[in-house]
Protein backbone atom coordinates (compact mmCIF):
# COMPACT_ATOMS: atom_id res chain seq x y z
CA UNK A 1 0.00 0.00 0.00
CA UNK A 2 1.21 3.47 -0.76
CA UNK A 3 1.64 6.05 2.02
CA UNK A 4 -1.25 7.98 0.49
CA UNK A 5 -3.55 4.99 0.83
CA UNK A 6 -2.47 4.47 4.42
CA UNK A 7 -3.12 8.14 5.12
CA UNK A 8 -6.64 7.80 3.73
CA UNK A 9 -7.37 4.74 5.90
CA UNK A 10 -5.97 6.32 9.07
CA UNK A 11 -7.75 9.60 8.40
CA UNK A 12 -11.04 7.81 7.90
CA UNK A 13 -10.62 5.91 11.17
CA UNK A 14 -9.73 9.12 12.98
CA UNK A 15 -12.61 11.09 11.45
CA UNK A 16 -15.14 8.35 12.22
CA UNK A 17 -13.92 7.87 15.79
CA UNK A 18 -13.89 11.58 16.65
CA UNK A 19 -17.23 12.19 14.92
CA UNK A 20 -18.83 9.34 16.91
CA UNK A 21 -17.38 10.37 20.27
CA UNK A 22 -18.18 14.07 19.86
CA UNK A 23 -21.75 13.51 18.69
CA UNK A 24 -22.52 10.94 21.43
CA UNK A 25 -23.50 13.41 24.20
CA UNK A 26 -25.56 15.48 21.75
CA UNK A 27 -27.16 12.30 20.44
CA UNK A 28 -28.17 11.21 23.96
CA UNK A 29 -29.55 14.68 24.68
CA UNK A 30 -31.52 14.79 21.41
CA UNK A 31 -32.87 11.28 22.02
CA UNK A 32 -33.95 12.28 25.56
CA UNK A 33 -35.67 15.38 24.20
CA UNK A 34 -37.50 13.46 21.48
CA UNK A 35 -38.43 10.44 23.63
CA UNK A 36 -39.29 12.10 26.93
CA UNK A 37 -39.80 15.82 26.83
CA UNK A 38 -42.86 17.62 25.55
CA UNK A 39 -42.02 21.09 24.27
CA UNK A 40 -43.07 23.35 21.40
CA UNK A 41 -40.93 22.70 18.35
CA UNK A 42 -40.41 19.04 19.17
CA UNK A 43 -41.51 18.01 15.68
CA UNK A 44 -39.17 20.60 14.16
CA UNK A 45 -36.25 19.16 16.14
CA UNK A 46 -37.28 15.69 15.01
CA UNK A 47 -37.28 16.86 11.40
CA UNK A 48 -33.92 18.61 11.73
CA UNK A 49 -32.29 15.52 13.25
CA UNK A 50 -33.58 13.27 10.49
CA UNK A 51 -33.06 15.66 7.58
CA UNK A 52 -29.51 14.45 6.67
CA UNK A 53 -30.93 10.93 6.29
CA UNK A 54 -33.32 12.07 3.56
CA UNK A 55 -31.55 15.00 1.88
CA UNK A 56 -29.09 14.28 -0.91
CA UNK A 57 -25.66 14.23 0.84
CA UNK A 58 -24.43 16.82 -1.63
CA UNK A 59 -27.10 19.22 -0.39
CA UNK A 60 -26.10 18.62 3.23
CA UNK A 61 -22.46 19.18 2.32
CA UNK A 62 -23.28 22.39 0.47
CA UNK A 63 -25.36 23.68 3.40
CA UNK A 64 -22.43 22.93 5.70
CA UNK A 65 -20.15 24.83 3.34
CA UNK A 66 -22.53 27.80 3.37
CA UNK A 67 -22.75 27.79 7.16
CA UNK A 68 -19.33 26.62 8.33
CA UNK A 69 -17.22 27.59 5.30
CA UNK A 70 -14.65 30.39 5.46
CA UNK A 71 -17.28 32.94 4.50
CA UNK A 72 -20.13 31.20 6.24
CA UNK A 73 -21.86 32.98 9.13
CA UNK A 74 -20.83 30.47 11.79
CA UNK A 75 -17.56 29.65 10.03
CA UNK A 76 -16.31 33.25 10.16
CA UNK A 77 -17.14 33.55 13.83
CA UNK A 78 -15.52 30.21 14.68
CA UNK A 79 -12.40 31.08 12.68
CA UNK A 80 -11.78 33.92 15.13
CA UNK A 81 -11.71 31.42 18.00
CA UNK A 82 -9.25 29.28 16.06
CA UNK A 83 -11.59 26.52 14.87
CA UNK A 84 -11.50 26.04 11.11
CA UNK A 85 -13.68 23.49 9.36
CA UNK A 86 -13.19 24.47 5.75
CA UNK A 87 -10.85 22.13 3.81
CA UNK A 88 -9.61 20.70 7.10
CA UNK A 89 -9.96 17.20 8.59
CA UNK A 90 -12.20 18.71 11.31
CA UNK A 91 -14.61 19.60 8.50
CA UNK A 92 -14.71 15.94 7.54
CA UNK A 93 -15.53 15.16 11.18
CA UNK A 94 -18.39 17.67 11.14
CA UNK A 95 -19.80 16.30 7.89
CA UNK A 96 -19.56 12.70 9.11
CA UNK A 97 -21.11 13.58 12.48
CA UNK A 98 -24.07 15.37 10.89
CA UNK A 99 -24.68 12.52 8.43
CA UNK A 100 -24.46 9.84 11.14
CA UNK A 101 -26.50 11.77 13.73
CA UNK A 102 -29.96 10.44 12.74
CA UNK A 103 -28.78 6.83 13.07
CA UNK A 104 -27.28 7.52 16.47
CA UNK A 105 -30.39 9.32 17.77
CA UNK A 106 -32.77 6.67 16.44
CA UNK A 107 -30.98 3.81 18.18
CA UNK A 108 -30.73 5.64 21.52
CA UNK A 109 -34.31 6.84 21.31
CA UNK A 110 -35.61 3.33 20.72
CA UNK A 111 -33.79 2.02 23.77
CA UNK A 112 -34.98 4.99 25.85
CA UNK A 113 -38.57 4.26 24.95
CA UNK A 114 -38.09 0.70 26.17
CA UNK A 115 -37.05 1.85 29.66
CA UNK A 116 -39.90 1.52 32.18
CA UNK A 117 -40.55 5.03 33.56
CA UNK A 118 -41.76 3.26 36.70
CA UNK A 119 -38.18 2.25 37.47
CA UNK A 120 -37.09 5.87 37.26
CA UNK A 121 -39.97 6.94 39.50
CA UNK A 122 -38.95 4.24 41.97
CA UNK A 123 -35.39 5.59 42.02
CA UNK A 124 -36.84 9.03 42.73
CA UNK A 125 -38.75 7.79 45.78
CA UNK A 126 -35.47 6.27 47.01
CA UNK A 127 -33.89 9.71 47.15
CA UNK A 128 -32.21 10.03 43.74
CA UNK A 129 -32.49 13.45 42.08
CA UNK A 130 -33.45 13.44 38.37
CA UNK A 131 -29.78 13.73 37.33
CA UNK A 132 -28.80 10.79 39.54
CA UNK A 133 -31.75 8.78 38.28
CA UNK A 134 -30.45 9.30 34.75
CA UNK A 135 -26.89 8.37 35.68
CA UNK A 136 -27.69 5.30 37.80
CA UNK A 137 -30.83 3.87 36.20
CA UNK A 138 -31.56 5.27 32.74
CA UNK A 139 -28.01 5.33 31.39
CA UNK A 140 -27.06 1.76 32.36
CA UNK A 141 -30.32 0.48 30.90
CA UNK A 142 -29.91 2.22 27.53
CA UNK A 143 -26.23 1.31 27.24
CA UNK A 144 -26.86 -1.45 24.66
CA UNK A 145 -28.79 1.08 22.56
CA UNK A 146 -26.03 3.66 22.89
CA UNK A 147 -23.43 1.14 21.75
CA UNK A 148 -25.54 -0.05 18.84
CA UNK A 149 -26.10 3.58 17.81
CA UNK A 150 -22.44 4.47 18.18
CA UNK A 151 -21.31 1.56 16.01
CA UNK A 152 -23.86 2.43 13.35
CA UNK A 153 -22.71 6.04 13.46
CA UNK A 154 -19.07 4.94 13.23
CA UNK A 155 -19.77 2.80 10.19
CA UNK A 156 -21.78 5.57 8.56
CA UNK A 157 -18.98 8.08 9.29
CA UNK A 158 -16.40 5.71 7.77
CA UNK A 159 -18.42 5.50 4.60
CA UNK A 160 -19.56 9.11 4.32
CA UNK A 161 -18.67 10.50 0.92
CA UNK A 162 -21.08 12.99 -0.65
CA UNK A 163 -21.30 15.60 2.09
CA UNK A 164 -17.61 15.29 2.90
CA UNK A 165 -16.34 15.81 -0.64
CA UNK A 166 -18.74 18.73 -1.14
CA UNK A 167 -17.79 20.43 2.13
CA UNK A 168 -14.03 19.80 2.44
CA UNK A 169 -13.09 18.53 -1.05
CA UNK A 170 -10.63 15.68 -1.63
CA UNK A 171 -7.15 16.81 -0.58
CA UNK A 172 -4.76 13.88 -0.07
CA UNK A 173 -3.31 13.90 3.45
CA UNK A 174 -5.83 16.47 4.67
CA UNK A 175 -9.38 15.60 3.73
CA UNK A 176 -9.06 12.51 1.55
CA UNK A 177 -10.94 9.79 3.42
CA UNK A 178 -11.20 6.14 2.41
CA UNK A 179 -14.25 6.60 0.13
CA UNK A 180 -12.78 9.75 -1.45
CA UNK A 181 -9.53 7.87 -2.10
CA UNK A 182 -11.42 5.00 -3.73
CA UNK A 183 -13.33 7.52 -5.85
CA UNK A 184 -10.09 9.28 -6.86
CA UNK A 185 -8.40 5.99 -7.77
CA UNK A 186 -11.34 4.97 -9.94
CA UNK A 187 -10.93 8.23 -11.89
CA UNK A 188 -7.41 7.32 -13.08
CA UNK A 189 -6.69 4.53 -15.58
CA UNK A 190 -5.24 1.41 -13.92
CA UNK A 191 -6.34 2.50 -10.45
CA UNK A 192 -8.83 -0.37 -10.03
CA UNK A 193 -6.34 -2.73 -8.43
CA UNK A 194 -5.31 -0.22 -5.79
CA UNK A 195 -8.96 0.69 -5.26
CA UNK A 196 -9.75 -2.98 -4.57
CA UNK A 197 -7.28 -3.01 -1.67
CA UNK A 198 -9.09 -0.07 -0.09
CA UNK A 199 -12.45 -1.72 -0.75
CA UNK A 200 -11.25 -4.80 1.12
CA UNK A 201 -10.12 -2.64 4.04
CA UNK A 202 -13.46 -0.85 4.11
CA UNK A 203 -15.29 -4.18 4.24
CA UNK A 204 -13.00 -5.51 6.98
CA UNK A 205 -13.44 -2.39 9.15
CA UNK A 206 -17.23 -2.42 8.73
CA UNK A 207 -17.47 -6.12 9.57
CA UNK A 208 -15.27 -5.82 12.67
CA UNK A 209 -17.31 -2.86 13.89
CA UNK A 210 -20.55 -4.81 13.51
CA UNK A 211 -19.15 -7.90 15.25
CA UNK A 212 -17.74 -5.80 18.07
CA UNK A 213 -21.05 -4.03 18.64
CA UNK A 214 -22.95 -7.31 18.58
CA UNK A 215 -20.61 -8.80 21.17
CA UNK A 216 -20.70 -5.68 23.39
CA UNK A 217 -24.49 -5.42 23.24
CA UNK A 218 -24.86 -9.06 24.20
CA UNK A 219 -22.42 -8.78 27.07
CA UNK A 220 -24.27 -5.75 28.41
CA UNK A 221 -27.72 -7.21 27.86
CA UNK A 222 -26.61 -10.24 29.87
CA UNK A 223 -25.48 -8.00 32.69
CA UNK A 224 -28.64 -5.92 32.64
CA UNK A 225 -31.23 -8.67 32.46
CA UNK A 226 -29.75 -12.02 33.46
CA UNK B 1 -44.98 11.29 62.77
CA UNK B 2 -48.42 11.95 61.35
CA UNK B 3 -49.45 12.20 57.73
CA UNK B 4 -52.13 14.74 57.04
CA UNK B 5 -53.84 14.79 53.65
CA UNK B 6 -56.54 17.09 52.37
CA UNK B 7 -56.62 17.20 48.58
CA UNK B 8 -58.77 17.56 45.50
CA UNK B 9 -57.60 16.31 42.13
CA UNK B 10 -59.63 15.71 38.97
CA UNK B 11 -59.35 12.27 37.37
CA UNK B 12 -60.86 10.86 34.17
CA UNK B 13 -64.27 9.91 35.55
CA UNK B 14 -64.42 11.52 38.97
CA UNK B 15 -62.41 13.73 41.28
CA UNK B 16 -60.25 12.60 44.13
CA UNK B 17 -61.66 14.63 47.00
CA UNK B 18 -60.68 13.55 50.48
CA UNK B 19 -58.99 14.40 53.71
CA UNK B 20 -57.65 12.16 56.46
CA UNK B 21 -54.82 11.76 58.93
CA UNK B 22 -52.68 8.69 59.50
CA UNK B 23 -50.48 8.15 62.54
CA UNK B 24 -48.04 5.36 63.43
CA UNK B 25 -49.17 1.84 62.57
CA UNK B 26 -50.89 0.43 59.52
CA UNK B 27 -53.68 2.45 57.93
CA UNK B 28 -55.32 0.52 55.12
CA UNK B 29 -56.73 2.33 52.09
CA UNK B 30 -59.41 -0.04 50.95
CA UNK B 31 -61.48 0.14 47.80
CA UNK B 32 -62.13 -1.57 44.49
CA UNK B 33 -59.85 -1.08 41.47
CA UNK B 34 -60.19 2.39 40.01
CA UNK B 35 -61.37 3.99 43.24
CA UNK B 36 -58.39 6.34 43.21
CA UNK B 37 -56.17 4.49 45.69
CA UNK B 38 -52.98 4.58 43.64
CA UNK B 39 -53.53 8.22 42.67
CA UNK B 40 -53.81 9.09 46.34
CA UNK B 41 -50.60 7.24 47.18
CA UNK B 42 -48.77 8.81 44.22
CA UNK B 43 -49.78 12.24 45.48
CA UNK B 44 -48.38 11.42 48.92
CA UNK B 45 -45.13 10.18 47.33
CA UNK B 46 -44.85 13.34 45.23
CA UNK B 47 -45.16 11.62 41.87
CA UNK B 48 -48.26 13.69 41.24
CA UNK B 49 -49.04 17.20 42.36
CA UNK B 50 -52.66 17.51 43.47
CA UNK B 51 -54.63 20.31 41.83
CA UNK B 52 -55.77 21.65 45.20
CA UNK B 53 -55.21 21.04 48.87
CA UNK B 54 -52.31 20.17 51.09
CA UNK B 55 -50.22 17.20 52.19
CA UNK B 56 -48.08 17.44 55.31
CA UNK B 57 -45.90 14.91 57.11
CA UNK B 58 -44.84 15.42 60.72
CA UNK B 59 -45.22 19.19 60.50
CA UNK B 60 -43.41 19.54 57.15
CA UNK B 61 -45.54 20.85 54.31
CA UNK B 62 -44.98 18.54 51.33
CA UNK B 63 -47.49 19.99 48.91
CA UNK B 64 -49.76 22.99 48.90
CA UNK B 65 -50.35 26.01 46.69
CA UNK B 66 -46.86 27.46 47.13
CA UNK B 67 -44.75 24.44 48.19
CA UNK B 68 -43.96 21.26 46.38
CA UNK B 69 -41.29 18.94 47.74
CA UNK B 70 -40.09 16.64 44.90
CA UNK B 71 -40.23 12.87 45.56
CA UNK B 72 -36.49 12.45 46.13
CA UNK B 73 -36.55 14.94 49.00
CA UNK B 74 -39.57 13.48 50.82
CA UNK B 75 -38.02 10.41 52.45
CA UNK B 76 -41.17 8.41 51.90
CA UNK B 77 -40.67 4.72 51.14
CA UNK B 78 -42.80 3.32 48.34
CA UNK B 79 -43.30 -0.37 47.63
CA UNK B 80 -44.95 -0.81 44.25
CA UNK B 81 -47.31 -3.59 43.23
CA UNK B 82 -44.81 -4.72 40.58
CA UNK B 83 -41.70 -4.41 42.74
CA UNK B 84 -39.74 -2.28 40.30
CA UNK B 85 -36.33 -3.62 41.23
CA UNK B 86 -33.45 -2.33 39.12
CA UNK B 87 -32.67 -5.17 36.72
CA UNK B 88 -29.05 -4.14 36.19
CA UNK B 89 -28.21 -4.25 39.91
CA UNK B 90 -27.84 -7.18 42.29
CA UNK B 91 -30.13 -7.60 45.28
CA UNK B 92 -27.44 -6.06 47.50
CA UNK B 93 -27.05 -3.05 45.20
CA UNK B 94 -30.81 -2.66 44.96
CA UNK B 95 -31.09 -2.69 48.75
CA UNK B 96 -28.33 -0.13 49.21
CA UNK B 97 -29.50 2.17 46.40
CA UNK B 98 -31.61 4.43 48.61
CA UNK B 99 -29.35 4.27 51.64
CA UNK B 100 -26.60 5.90 49.61
CA UNK B 101 -28.77 8.97 48.96
CA UNK B 102 -30.26 9.23 52.44
CA UNK B 103 -26.81 9.24 54.07
CA UNK B 104 -26.97 7.45 57.40
CA UNK B 105 -29.88 5.13 56.73
CA UNK B 106 -30.94 1.97 58.45
CA UNK B 107 -28.97 -1.10 59.40
CA UNK B 108 -28.55 -3.43 56.41
CA UNK B 109 -27.91 -6.54 58.51
CA UNK B 110 -31.04 -6.12 60.57
CA UNK B 111 -33.29 -5.58 57.56
CA UNK B 112 -31.72 -8.44 55.61
CA UNK B 113 -32.45 -10.68 58.57
CA UNK B 114 -35.96 -9.36 59.13
CA UNK B 115 -36.90 -10.01 55.50
CA UNK B 116 -34.91 -13.24 55.14
CA UNK B 117 -32.79 -11.97 52.24
CA UNK B 118 -29.41 -13.37 53.30
CA UNK B 119 -29.27 -16.06 50.61
CA UNK B 120 -30.30 -13.72 47.80
CA UNK B 121 -27.82 -10.87 48.13
CA UNK B 122 -25.72 -11.58 45.03
CA UNK B 123 -28.57 -12.50 42.70
CA UNK B 124 -30.09 -10.29 40.07
CA UNK B 125 -33.84 -9.54 40.15
CA UNK B 126 -34.50 -11.67 37.06
CA UNK B 127 -33.55 -14.73 39.12
CA UNK B 128 -35.91 -14.01 42.02
CA UNK B 129 -39.43 -15.34 42.55
CA UNK B 130 -42.31 -12.88 42.80
CA UNK B 131 -42.37 -13.13 46.58
CA UNK B 132 -38.62 -12.64 46.86
CA UNK B 133 -38.82 -9.57 44.62
CA UNK B 134 -41.43 -7.99 46.87
CA UNK B 135 -39.34 -8.69 49.97
CA UNK B 136 -36.34 -7.00 48.34
CA UNK B 137 -38.56 -4.07 47.33
CA UNK B 138 -39.72 -3.71 50.94
CA UNK B 139 -36.14 -3.89 52.20
CA UNK B 140 -34.99 -1.33 49.66
CA UNK B 141 -37.70 1.10 50.78
CA UNK B 142 -36.88 0.54 54.46
CA UNK B 143 -33.15 1.09 53.97
CA UNK B 144 -33.56 4.73 53.02
CA UNK B 145 -34.90 5.23 56.55
CA UNK B 146 -38.31 6.51 55.44
CA UNK B 147 -40.53 8.65 57.64
CA UNK B 148 -43.59 7.00 56.08
CA UNK B 149 -44.03 3.78 54.14
CA UNK B 150 -46.44 3.42 51.22
CA UNK B 151 -47.40 -0.12 50.18
CA UNK B 152 -49.47 -0.17 47.00
CA UNK B 153 -51.04 -3.62 46.81
CA UNK B 154 -47.70 -5.31 47.42
CA UNK B 155 -49.29 -8.76 47.34
CA UNK B 156 -51.75 -8.31 44.47
CA UNK B 157 -49.46 -9.84 41.84
CA UNK B 158 -48.68 -12.91 43.95
CA UNK B 159 -50.44 -16.25 44.28
CA UNK B 160 -51.74 -17.60 47.58
CA UNK B 161 -48.54 -19.38 48.62
CA UNK B 162 -46.36 -16.32 47.87
CA UNK B 163 -48.78 -14.12 49.82
CA UNK B 164 -48.48 -16.42 52.78
CA UNK B 165 -44.71 -16.12 52.47
CA UNK B 166 -44.74 -12.32 52.72
CA UNK B 167 -47.53 -11.61 55.20
CA UNK B 168 -45.43 -12.49 58.27
CA UNK B 169 -42.75 -10.03 57.11
CA UNK B 170 -45.37 -7.32 56.72
CA UNK B 171 -46.55 -8.06 60.22
CA UNK B 172 -43.02 -7.51 61.50
CA UNK B 173 -42.96 -4.23 59.61
CA UNK B 174 -45.82 -3.08 61.81
CA UNK B 175 -43.49 -3.19 64.81
CA UNK B 176 -41.17 -0.66 63.14
CA UNK B 177 -43.37 2.11 64.50
CA UNK B 178 -43.56 4.34 61.43
CA UNK B 179 -46.84 5.25 59.74
CA UNK B 180 -47.70 2.82 56.95
CA UNK B 181 -50.32 3.38 54.26
CA UNK B 182 -51.38 0.00 52.96
CA UNK B 183 -53.39 0.06 49.75
CA UNK B 184 -55.42 -3.05 49.13
CA UNK B 185 -58.64 -4.44 47.79
CA UNK B 186 -58.30 -7.65 49.77
CA UNK B 187 -60.38 -7.87 52.93
CA UNK B 188 -58.17 -10.68 54.20
CA UNK B 189 -54.97 -8.61 54.05
CA UNK B 190 -56.60 -5.57 55.58
CA UNK B 191 -58.06 -7.60 58.45
CA UNK B 192 -54.73 -9.15 59.16
CA UNK B 193 -52.51 -6.09 59.01
CA UNK B 194 -54.36 -2.86 59.54
CA UNK B 195 -55.22 -1.07 62.76
CA UNK B 196 -57.46 1.30 60.85
CA UNK B 197 -59.27 1.17 57.53
CA UNK B 198 -60.18 4.03 55.24
CA UNK B 199 -62.77 3.05 52.66
CA UNK B 200 -62.38 4.76 49.32
CA UNK B 201 -64.99 4.80 46.57
CA UNK B 202 -64.87 6.94 43.42
CA UNK B 203 -62.33 9.28 44.97
CA UNK B 204 -64.17 9.87 48.23
CA UNK B 205 -63.84 8.43 51.70
CA UNK B 206 -67.00 6.48 52.49
CA UNK B 207 -65.99 5.35 55.96
CA UNK B 208 -63.09 4.84 58.31
CA UNK B 209 -62.49 3.00 61.54
CA UNK B 210 -61.35 -0.30 63.02
CA UNK B 211 -61.25 -3.17 60.49
CA UNK B 212 -63.78 -5.28 62.40
CA UNK B 213 -66.31 -2.43 62.51
CA UNK B 214 -65.82 -1.64 58.85
CA UNK B 215 -66.36 -5.26 57.93
CA UNK B 216 -69.56 -5.76 59.86
CA UNK B 217 -71.02 -2.40 58.89
CA UNK B 218 -73.27 -3.02 55.90
CA UNK B 219 -73.25 0.69 55.08
CA UNK B 220 -69.52 0.61 54.47
CA UNK B 221 -70.02 -0.07 50.80
CA UNK B 222 -68.00 -3.27 50.76
CA UNK B 223 -69.10 -5.86 48.23
CA UNK B 224 -71.84 -7.96 49.80
CA UNK B 225 -69.88 -11.18 49.68
CA UNK B 226 -67.06 -9.47 51.56
CA UNK B 227 -69.31 -8.31 54.36
CA UNK B 228 -68.96 -10.41 57.44
CA UNK B 229 -67.72 -10.30 60.96
CA UNK B 230 -64.43 -10.78 62.67
CA UNK B 231 -64.41 -12.32 66.13
CA UNK B 232 -61.35 -12.91 68.31
CA UNK B 233 -61.06 -16.45 69.66
CA UNK B 234 -58.74 -18.64 71.72
CA UNK B 235 -58.16 -22.35 71.20
CA UNK B 236 -59.49 -23.81 74.48
CA UNK B 237 -59.38 -27.56 73.88
CA UNK B 238 -58.54 -30.14 71.22
CA UNK B 239 -60.89 -33.07 70.90
CA UNK B 240 -59.68 -36.52 69.75
CA UNK B 241 -61.77 -36.32 66.55
CA UNK B 242 -59.66 -33.39 65.27
CA UNK B 243 -62.05 -30.60 66.19
CA UNK B 244 -60.94 -27.83 68.49
CA UNK B 245 -63.11 -25.83 70.82
CA UNK B 246 -62.55 -22.11 70.48
CA UNK B 247 -63.79 -19.75 73.15
CA UNK B 248 -65.17 -16.42 71.98
CA UNK B 249 -67.12 -13.70 73.72
CA UNK B 250 -70.13 -14.84 71.70
CA UNK B 251 -69.87 -18.45 72.89
CA UNK B 252 -67.91 -21.61 72.01
CA UNK B 253 -67.20 -22.54 68.40
CA UNK B 254 -65.96 -25.85 66.99
CA UNK B 255 -63.74 -26.17 63.96
CA UNK B 256 -60.83 -28.28 62.78
CA UNK B 257 -57.48 -26.60 63.33
CA UNK B 258 -53.93 -27.71 64.00
CA UNK B 259 -53.25 -24.80 66.32
CA UNK B 260 -52.17 -25.70 69.85
CA UNK B 261 -54.31 -24.90 72.86
CA UNK B 262 -53.89 -21.28 73.87
CA UNK B 263 -53.44 -19.88 70.34
CA UNK B 264 -55.23 -16.58 69.90
CA UNK B 265 -56.72 -15.99 66.47
CA UNK B 266 -59.44 -14.14 64.61
CA UNK B 267 -62.41 -15.89 63.09
CA UNK B 268 -64.17 -14.56 60.03
CA UNK B 269 -67.82 -15.30 59.40
CA UNK B 270 -69.29 -14.27 56.05
CA UNK B 271 -72.82 -12.92 56.10
CA UNK B 272 -74.07 -15.54 53.62
CA UNK B 273 -72.87 -18.33 55.94
CA UNK B 274 -75.18 -17.34 58.80
CA UNK B 275 -78.74 -18.72 59.12
CA UNK B 276 -81.29 -17.53 61.65
CA UNK B 277 -83.64 -19.73 63.66
CA UNK B 278 -86.23 -18.43 66.15
CA UNK B 279 -86.21 -21.55 68.34
CA UNK B 280 -83.16 -23.65 69.22
CA UNK B 281 -82.80 -25.94 66.19
CA UNK B 282 -82.86 -29.70 66.80
CA UNK B 283 -81.81 -32.48 64.43
CA UNK B 284 -79.44 -30.27 62.47
CA UNK B 285 -75.89 -31.07 61.40
CA UNK B 286 -74.49 -27.63 62.15
CA UNK B 287 -72.23 -27.60 65.19
CA UNK B 288 -71.94 -23.91 65.71
CA UNK B 289 -75.19 -22.46 66.99
CA UNK B 290 -75.07 -19.35 69.14
CA UNK B 291 -77.83 -17.43 70.92
CA UNK B 292 -78.25 -13.92 69.52
CA UNK B 293 -80.48 -10.87 69.50
CA UNK B 294 -81.61 -9.06 66.33
CA UNK B 295 -80.11 -5.59 66.37
CA UNK B 296 -80.96 -4.18 62.98
CA UNK B 297 -82.78 -5.25 59.82
CA UNK B 298 -81.49 -3.67 56.60
CA UNK B 299 -83.56 -4.44 53.49
CA UNK B 300 -81.51 -4.69 50.29
CA UNK B 301 -83.77 -5.45 47.36
CA UNK B 302 -84.92 -9.06 47.54
CA UNK B 303 -82.45 -9.70 50.34
CA UNK B 304 -82.05 -8.44 53.88
CA UNK B 305 -78.98 -7.99 56.00
CA UNK B 306 -79.62 -8.76 59.65
CA UNK B 307 -77.20 -7.43 62.23
CA UNK B 308 -77.11 -9.79 65.19
CA UNK B 309 -75.76 -9.03 68.63
CA UNK B 310 -73.98 -11.86 70.47
CA UNK B 311 -72.87 -10.40 73.79
CA UNK B 312 -70.11 -7.95 72.91
CA UNK B 313 -69.73 -9.30 69.36
CA UNK B 314 -71.74 -8.48 66.26
CA UNK B 315 -72.54 -10.74 63.34
CA UNK B 316 -74.18 -10.14 59.98
CA UNK B 317 -76.61 -12.56 58.36
CA UNK B 318 -77.64 -12.28 54.74
CA UNK B 319 -81.05 -13.85 54.16
CA UNK B 320 -83.86 -13.39 51.65
CA UNK B 321 -86.38 -10.64 52.22
CA UNK B 322 -89.07 -13.33 52.20
CA UNK B 323 -87.44 -15.17 55.12
CA UNK B 324 -87.03 -11.92 57.03
CA UNK B 325 -90.76 -11.23 56.63
CA UNK B 326 -91.78 -14.82 57.38
CA UNK B 327 -89.76 -14.85 60.60
CA UNK B 328 -91.03 -11.38 61.50
CA UNK B 329 -87.54 -10.20 62.44
CA UNK B 330 -87.51 -6.92 64.38
CA UNK B 331 -84.81 -5.34 66.53
CA UNK B 332 -84.69 -6.79 70.03
CA UNK B 333 -85.98 -10.20 69.01
CA UNK B 334 -83.99 -13.14 70.48
CA UNK B 335 -82.96 -15.84 68.01
CA UNK B 336 -80.23 -18.38 67.21
CA UNK B 337 -77.45 -17.87 64.72
CA UNK B 338 -76.49 -21.03 62.83
CA UNK B 339 -73.00 -20.72 61.37
CA UNK B 340 -72.55 -22.80 58.25
CA UNK B 341 -68.88 -21.94 57.78
CA UNK B 342 -66.31 -20.52 60.10
CA UNK B 343 -62.96 -19.44 58.77
CA UNK B 344 -59.79 -18.53 60.56
CA UNK B 345 -58.98 -15.00 59.45
CA UNK B 346 -55.62 -14.59 61.07
CA UNK B 347 -53.31 -15.97 63.68
CA UNK B 348 -51.40 -14.10 66.26
CA UNK B 349 -48.39 -12.29 64.84
CA UNK B 350 -45.84 -14.25 62.75
CA UNK B 351 -47.65 -17.55 62.65
CA UNK B 352 -47.39 -17.29 58.89
CA UNK B 353 -50.66 -18.78 57.75
CA UNK B 354 -52.68 -17.28 54.94
CA UNK B 355 -55.97 -15.82 55.74
CA UNK B 356 -58.93 -17.91 54.90
CA UNK B 357 -56.99 -21.01 53.89
CA UNK B 358 -58.36 -23.03 56.78
CA UNK B 359 -61.97 -22.58 56.10
CA UNK B 360 -63.86 -25.29 57.79
CA UNK B 361 -67.30 -26.48 56.92
CA UNK B 362 -68.84 -27.40 60.22
CA UNK B 363 -72.12 -28.65 58.87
Amino acid sequence: MTPEEWQAVLLSLRVALVATLVSLPFGILAAMALARWRFPGRQILNGLVHLPLILPPVVTGYLLLLTFGRRGTVGQWLAETGIVFAFNWTGAVLAAAVMAFPLLVRAIRLSLEAVDPGLEAAAGTLGASPLWVFATVTLPMILPGIIAGAVLAFAKAMGEFGATITFVANIPGHTQTLPSAIYALLQVPGGEERAMRLVAIAIAVAMSALLLSEWLSRAIARRVAS
Amino acid sequence: MTLSVSIRHPLAHFALDLSFEAGPGVTAIFGRSGAGKTTLVNAVAGMLRPAEGRIALGGQMLSDRSHFVPPHKRRIGYVFQDGRLFPHLTVRQNLLYGRWFSGAGADLGRIVEMLGLGMLMDRRPARLSGGEKQRVAIGRALLCAPRLLLLDEPLAALDGARKAEILPYLERLREEGMPILYVSHSVAEVMRLAARVILLDAGRITGSGAPADMLSDPASGLAQSEVGALIPARVAARDPDGLARLDTAAGPLYLPTQDPVGTVLNIRIHSQDVMIALSPPVGISALNILPAVVEQVIPRGHEALIRLRLGPEALLARITARSATALGLVPGMPCHAILKTVAIADHSVSEGVTTGVFSARSR
